[in-house]
């Protein structure tokens, strides 16, 4: 279990802007995502766990051990931190053979366990018919299971990946997937992974943290996160909404409705309490909830026509872009009789119309 | 005209000490100025620095008198070993040594500074203390670097002439380089020895600098290789 309160001040210095961190994570087990855009701090939060980097202020407990404590004065060296650290390129000693990198973190382990452990770690990761080449003579999947093996091998109390997947082909993605799933399974470690794509933190994560500019502004499961998504900032680092500023011109309990400002446009949606008339608000809806027609006449209730960008093909799908940056998604065989459509309207759904 | 090998000799013997000692302090200095912050590091590369700037008069002056027969060193010197320190062929290996020990700290640092942060910070999460980081990893990776350091430092050592003739003399067939040889020669208008002796030095280092360049492009591990 890691528990881990972790300040970091750095002050603004010439051109740069400065930065603090500010992060509050608790996890128990399974996978936890850090997800966010580069720069938000979340290698940074890994780096203060792994003890490369001391924070300014803050309490990191792992299990029952402190790791860092500013009040007492505690910051543990990261070989004594029992972190697994997976790196964004591996970081498998070159001059090493792939069975010397593993045999050098056994090393931490009784003598007559690290025979054994290596023999075992070679087995369940693949790597017994390669274990005699060195890093630069393994294919891509050897070197990312070598390195996940390597920083199993001491049985550490928390495994941390910086971005792993960062730059890999689909096929190896895939791959990798699947070793995290495994390792997840046999290995009782809890998992702290840093990632900015959310396909990764829906492969894995049980538990993901939206992290923006140092602080945490949303926790909770990949589904519950993107299906409610907190506030405007975690949707558009989600970027699966398509997000229309509007203002809130009336709001009625009675009916339990409203009515919405967009452009030159009224746009009916449900009650939402909470809100004043006046409020400039954002819809939040997916590409998916969006339909688009295409125009016959006066648009109908709740549709706005818009102007067609282009057109983008998806795997089964085509993306509509229109005007003011709204996608609508179609399945291909609904778009192909309408390939010559040009005037489209686009209609909102009154009664899941969600606001941020 | 028979000519006097003895001043190639004894540089090459001088060089070759100074360099293993160059190698050994220098890579101590080395690892500390690359690893290590504390106040006064940048003071500390600029006073290793120094030698290479400062003229070899004054750095010859500077060891005659700290390692003069007057001096704390000296005197503990000649205790022990029985014969003063300055102008003895040891004096010449200490000349040697400031003469190549910067170059050597500067490349040696480079070349550990070089090594992917990632595989030192690997090392560390893996429970490696720093002593083995360093003898397993970081020297491994930047050996060929450093190897290029030390076969130039031997080159260096080859051609002091100022701090030697300051603190170890100008004695034939004892304390005689080659440099101070040449020197010698050429003062005493003996002409063809300068000419072979310059020749032959310049031979060697030639051969000597072409090796540390090609020891030094071959492959290096490090930051690039790493990806």
């Amino acid at each position: 279990m890691i528990q881990a309160r972790i300040r970091k001040q750095y002050p603004a210095a010439g051109d740069s802007a400065g930065f603090s961190l500010d992060i509050e994570l608790e996890t128990s087990k399974g996978v936890t995502a850090l997800f966010g855009p580069s720069g938000a701090g979340k290698s940074l939060t890994l780096d203060c766990i792994a003890g490369f980097v001391r924070p300014t202020e803050g309490r990191i407990l792992l299990d029952d051990q402190i790791l860092f404590d500013a009040q007492a004065r505690v910051h543990l060296p990261p070989q004594e931190r029992r972190c697994g650290y997976v790196f964004q390129n591996y970081a498998l000693f070159p001059h090493m053979t792939l069975r010397q990198n593993l045999a050098f973190a056994a090393e931490r382990l009784p003598k007559l366990e690290r025979h054994q452990k290596l023999a075992e770690m070679l087995e369940k990761f693949r790597l017994t018919d390669v274990a005699g080449r060195k890093p630069h003579e393994l294919s891509g999947g050897q070197k990312q299971r070598c390195s996940i093996a390597r920083a199993l091998i001491a049985a550490p109390k928390l495994l941390l990946l910086d971005e792993p997947a960062r730059g890999l082909d689909a096929p190896l993605r895939a791959e990798f997937y699947a070793i995290l799933r495994q390792v997840r399974a046999e290995f009782n470690t809890p998992i702290l992974i840093v990632t900015h794509s959310l396909e990764e933190c829906f492969e894995l994560a049980d538990e993901m943290l939206v992290v923006r500019d140092g602080h945490v502004i949303q926790s909770g499961s990949p589904t519950g996160i993107c299906e409610n998504p907190a506030n405007i900032e975690v949707a558009r680092l989600l970027g699966t909404y398509n997000l229309l500023p509007v203002e809130i011109k009336a709001l009625d309990p009675g009916k339990k409705s409203s009515l919405l400002h967009y452009q030159d446009f009224d746009i009916a949606g449900p009650y939402y309490p909470g809100h004043l008339r006046g409020d400039h608000v954002f819809i939040a809806i997916s590409p998916q909830q969006l339909k688009a027609l295409p125009r016959n006449g006066r648009p109908g209730p709740n549709q706005i026509p818009l102007q067609l960008l282009r057109t983008v093909p998806m795997p089964s799908a085509v993306r509509l872009e229109f005007a003011g940056e709204i996608n609508v998604e179609m399945p291909r065989k609904e778009f192909e009789p309408l390939t010559e459509t040009r005037d489209w309207v686009i209609e909102f759904p009154q009664q899941t119309l969600r606001i941020l | 005209m028979v000519l006097d090998w003895f001043p190639l000799w004894l540089s090459l013997r001088v060089a070759a000490m100074s360099t293993i000692l160059a190698a050994a302090i220098g890579l101590a200095i080395a690892y500390v100025l690359a690893n290590r912050d504390f106040r006064g590091k940048e003071f500390l590369d600029a006073a290793v620095t120094l030698p290479l700037v400062l003229p070899p008069t004054v750095l010859g002056y500077y060891l005659l008198v700290v390692l003069g027969r007057q001096s704390a060193i000296g005197h503990v010197y000649e205790n022990i070993f029985g014969a003063p320190l300055v102008f003895s062929w040891q004096a010449a290996v200490v000349a040697a040594l400031f003469h190549a020990a910067p170059l050597l700290i500067k490349s040696a640092r480079a070349a550990l500074e070089s090594v992917d942060h990632a595989y030192e910070r690997a090392a560390r999460t893996l429970g490696a203390s720093e002593s083995k980081l360093f003898w397993r990893i970081s020297l491994p990776l930047a050996w060929r670097s450093i190897l290029a350091a030390c076969v130039l430092a031997f080159a260096r050592s080859l051609g002091d002439f100022g701090v030697t003739i300051m603190i170890a003399g100008n004695i034939p067939g004892r304390t005689q380089t080659i440099a101070v040889a040449i020197y010698d020669a050429v003062e005493s208008g003996n002409g063809q020895t300068a000419r072979i002796l310059t020749i032959v030095i310049s031979a060697i280092t030639l051969l000597i600098l072409a090796a540390a360049n090609r020891i030094g492009s071959s492959f290096l591990p490090t930051r690039q290789a790493a990806r």
